[in-house]
């Protein structure tokens, strides 16, 4: 029996129809649905852009009414298989994928995320794609609405037939109650709680009626515990009714208690897929984060810190995507702190905040003085400087030349640059202080470029995040933050980037404090490492530290384990 | 080649089609009847009346707050100026620089309320300014009327009191800096020296503004207003002396405009000023976050040549009297080009 999407939704729209009018006669290929249970399996999926691989020969199987657990670091290549599953225009605007997929045993390639859908694969986000001001039931019946015929359709066709909302909030019942939890089907979305639009949204999948397969992303995210323990009962009951589901989650306890399969990417290659019941949240995090090369750092026994720089206590920052709630910790006189996690844990948020760049509070203290916070000002008048993660918006002037780049913020904070006039009363900028000091840091950082009046745009990503690293040094800082120094970098500049930091520690004894989504990267270079979880500091290791504790203290399971205990 | 290549690619070739077209009416003018030397004189004319508006507009571009649609703002800041200064009686060179002392502090103060207001429509500023203008003209038109002017040479003779639409400014500082120093050659030439020089003068300062610290922050706002703020520098204060800045240079503006003019222009007049302006500069080649000085010297040379030999030109061509009328379609149209010649920065 030949599987094609499009009857299949031909098929569907007909059913709709029928409420209306007399149908055409589609009746028989409803009947060719295939009855069997699908089952999803993946053979040797490769992917890469321009490239760059990001996917190598993954392969595993979704078996019928099975729910699959699969994790990753951000950036194991989670998403884009994800997307080739769907279908995204993104993957062939890239140039396609290799491997095949297979659902229900026949071989099948979507061209677009409605082919997908057609062949009963359901998708739910990590943000939410819900109409706010619809009701559940408008929200999970969308664009499947039932339909009620009136004299007008006689004259003037179907499109004068109305909205049946009996049958819609029908419809939304049942699927509400397939999916096993409370719901009122007349709520506004804007007026829930999240948990409950996370259950909408998963109501709206269910409720197409070949839906086999099910994907989550990072469906726990946003949830509060019960209600997560309230989401994972209803994928158990869903599993049960024979929907297969793939789980995708960072809460390594949440998968290892769910899933009946776990699948671990790491760099683009599924390294491990292992039953789910009986393997520990620990060993996931092993496998999740390892690396095989261990992290060797001899330095660090000749490493000696006197004194505290920073005192950061109780720092809440309101900064989108990156909260932090309450964070404290000290970094040592002339130590590289690093501080990691993964994305939207609100790593980002801490220099952020300090630097006075996102509203904030708590209290801050630099050498013993208290750092003022919301005022960007302040905090670089204070010595410390910030070189940002957002390189083209906040980072740098795109339109400007490499010169005023780089002497900026030494101008306007320290008044360096600048040459007096008529006895001090006119001071105008000296442009030959300025190139002398461009000059030098092309020179030092081993910056590609014509020279120092090239336009900033017009670098590469690596040469831009040096120019970055040349203002932050410019202002001679004793505190140095320093955040994702190598997000979107090559390799080779990745090193020099490092290289330049370590030093600039070693050299002039600045201390500097890392944020960085690579942990390899806080291991080879920091002096400590702290891991952020949920807005707060989960736990703070050396750098040479077992992979795993890193692992567990990204997944914030030390909590859980704390709490069993 | 390749350096021509490179320079017309610098300049921009809708400046040099522009430019080449000037030079074409220059050279088809005396065969039509239309003397070089008046249309030469008359350009360079407007050319130093109109620079010191196209100017003010710089300050506000370069810092971000796009093109100053509310220059009437200014406008009437240099009007007020004008009419105290005739009010108590200052003539010659005392009334015009006593006009200007005048407006200065008044557009300053303009200036700060109109920056609160366009730093709380962070995006909008150009339709807001608009009509910032719009309501400003209409609003002083009401004043013009009610406040105690007494000057006779400035009232209703018919009811001794309220403004009236046009002011001469015969006995007051009429010409005073467009005769300064004057060269006069031939019958129709004159070289307005003075007028030319203060507009240069202008723009000079205004190139010292932008070489100083906070001329560099404000630049840097322009260019990124987050890159500002996280060196420490403030976007809505660099933003806010911009448009007080804009303002000022409004005022002076619109004086030594009317020095050249011989009149003051009252009531709904300040409200055409903008559009001339706006458009010199971007035909001059400046974006909407970025102007030079060359941008406005350049831009308003070429606008005010257009707008001067184009009418005469084909009103001797076609041998009739329509010139006002080409005039405003010309000018119009120019604006509409130049408005949708409009470059934006890099994000």
């Amino acid at each position: 029996m030949v599987f094609r999407a499009r009857d299949l939704r031909r098929s569907i729209q007909g059913q709709r129809r029928r409420t209306v009018r007399r149908p055409p006669d589609l009746s028989k290929k409803v009947g060719t649905m295939p009855k069997e249970t699908p089952l999803l399996s993946l053979k040797g999926i490769s992917k890469d852009f321009y490239g760059n691989s990001v996917l190598e020969d993954v392969t595993f199987d979704v078996g019928p009414g099975k729910i699959v657990g699969l994790v990753g670091e951000n950036g194991a290549g989670k998403t884009t298989l994800m997307r080739i599953l769907f279908g995204m225009p993104v993957i062939a605007e890239t140039g396609g994928y290799g491997g095949s997929i297979e659902l229900g045993g026949k071989p099948v390639k979507f061209k677009s995320p409605f082919d997908a859908l057609d062949a009963g694969i359901g998708m739910v986000h990590q943000e939410f794609s819900l109409i706010p001001g619809f009701t559940t039931t408008e929200n999970i019946v969308l664009n499947r609405e039932p339909m009620k015929g009136n004299f007008a359709c006689e004259v003037f066709g179907d499109r004068m037939s109305v909205l049946d909302r009996t049958a819609m909030r029908d419809s939304a019942t049942k699927a509400i109650d397939r999916l096993g939890v409370k719901l009122d089907p007349e709520t506004l979305v804007s007026e829930m709680p999240v948990g409950h639009k996370q259950f909408t949204e998963i109501a709206r999948e269910i409720n197409r009626e070949n839906v086999r397969l099910l994907v989550l992303d990072e469906p726990t995210a946003v949830l509060t515990e019960t209600e997560a323990e309230i989401l994972l009962q209803a994928l158990r009951r869903l599993a049960a009714q024979g929907i297969s589901i793939i789980f995708i989650s960072h809460r390594l306890h949440e998968v290892a208690s769910v899933a009946d399969t776990i699948v671990v990417l790491r760099d683009g290659r599924v390294v491990k897929d292992t039953p789910g019941p009986g393997t520990s949240v620990r060993d996931i995090a092993s496998w999740m984060v390892g690396r095989s090369v261990e992290t060797k750092r001899p330095d660090l026994a000749t490493r000696s810190f006197k004194g505290e720089a920073l005192k950061v206590e109780r720092l809440w920052v309101d900064m989108p995507g990156e909260a932090v709630r309450d964070v404290s910790f000290t970094v040592r006189e002339g130590e590289i702190f690093g501080i990691g996690g993964l994305a939207g844990q609100g790593k980002l948020g801490i220099p952020n905040g300090i630097m006075g760049l996102y509203a904030g509070g708590g209290s801050v203290q630099l050498h013993g003085k208290p750092v003022p916070l919301n005022d960007p000002r302040g905090a670089l008048s204070m010595g410390m400087s910030f070189v940002s993660e957002d390189r083209r918006g906040v980072g740098l002037l795109l339109d400007e030349t490499l010169e005023w780049n780089i002497g900026f913020t030494a101008m306007q904070i320290h008044g360096q640059y600048l040459k007096s006039y008529l006895g001090g009363l006119l001071k105008l900028r000296d442009e030959n202080g300025l190139r002398k000091l461009a000059q030098e840091y092309i020179e030092q950082l081993s910056i590609k470029c014509t020279g120092p009046k090239q336009f900033a745009k017009e670098l590469s990503g690596g040469n831009q995040q040096k120019i970055c690293l040349a203002k932050a040094f410019a202002l001679k800082p004793n505190l140095l933050f320093v955040s994702e120094p190598t997000r979107g970098i090559d390799v080779g500049a990745k090193e020099l980037v490092l290289q330049s930091l370590r030093h600039y520690n070693r050299d002039f004894g600045t201390t500097i404090v890392m944020v960085s989504s690579e942990l390899e990267e806080l291991r080879s270079i920091c002096d400590r490492v702290a891991i952020v979880d949920e807005g707060r500091i989960a736990g703070i290791l050396p750098p040479d530290a077992d992979i795993a504790e890193f692992g567990l203290l990204m997944a914030g399971a030390v909590k859980e384990e704390a709490a069993r205990a | 080649m390749l350096k021509i290549k490179e320079f017309a690619a610098d300049f921009g070739w809708p400046r040099i089609i522009i430019f080449f077209f000037l030079i074409t009416l220059f050279i088809v003018a005396p065969f039509v009847g239309v003397s070089i030397s008046m249309s030469l004189s008359d350009t360079l004319n407007r050319f130093g009346q109109n620079a010191i508006l196209v100017l003010a507009l710089v300050p506000m571009v370069q810092a971000g707050c796009g093109l100053n649609f509310g220059l009437p703002v200014g406008i009437i800041a240099g009007l007020l100026g004008a009419t105290i200064a005739m009010q108590i009686g200052l003539t010659g060179w005392f009334g015009f620089f006593g006009a200007v002392a005048i407006c200065l502090p008044i557009a300053a103060v303009f200036g700060w309320l109109y920056g609160q207001l366009l730093n709380k429509v962070k995006g909008e500023e150009m339709t807001i300014a608009m009509y910032v203008g719009f309501s400003l003209v209409t609003f002083f038109s009401i004043l013009w009327l009610l406040l105690p002017y007494s000057s006779p040479a400035m009232v209703w003779g018919y009811t001794g009191k309220g403004l009236r639409t046009t002011i001469t400014l015969d006995n007051f500082w009429g010409h005073i800096l467009n005769n300064f120093l004057a060269v006069r050659i031939g019958e129709n030439f004159v070289f307005p020296t003075g007028m030319i020089l203060f507009a240069l003068f202008c723009a000079f300062l205004v190139y010292l503004f932008f070489r100083t610290k906070t001329g560099t922050a404000m630049t840097a706002v322009g260019s990124n207003p987050d890159f500002a703020r996280a060196g420490g520098v403030s976007s809505d204060k660099m933003r806010t002396i911009s448009v007080m800045l804009s303002t000022m240079l409004g005022a002076v503006g619109i004086l030594v405009y009317q020095q050249s003019f011989g009149f003051i222009q009252m009531y709904q007049a300040p409200l055409f000023m903008a559009f001339p302006a706006v458009a010199a500069l971007l035909i001059g080649g400046a974006s909407v976050n970025k102007a030079s000085m060359i941008n406005v010297i350049v831009g308003t040379f070429l606008f005010q040549g257009i707008l001067t030999m184009t009418p005469s030109v084909i009103n001797s061509v076609l041998q009739t009297d329509m010139s006002e009328v080409i005039r405003i379609v010309l000018s119009n149209g120019m604006i509409l080009y130049a408005l949708t010649r409009k470059t934006k920065v890099t994000k």
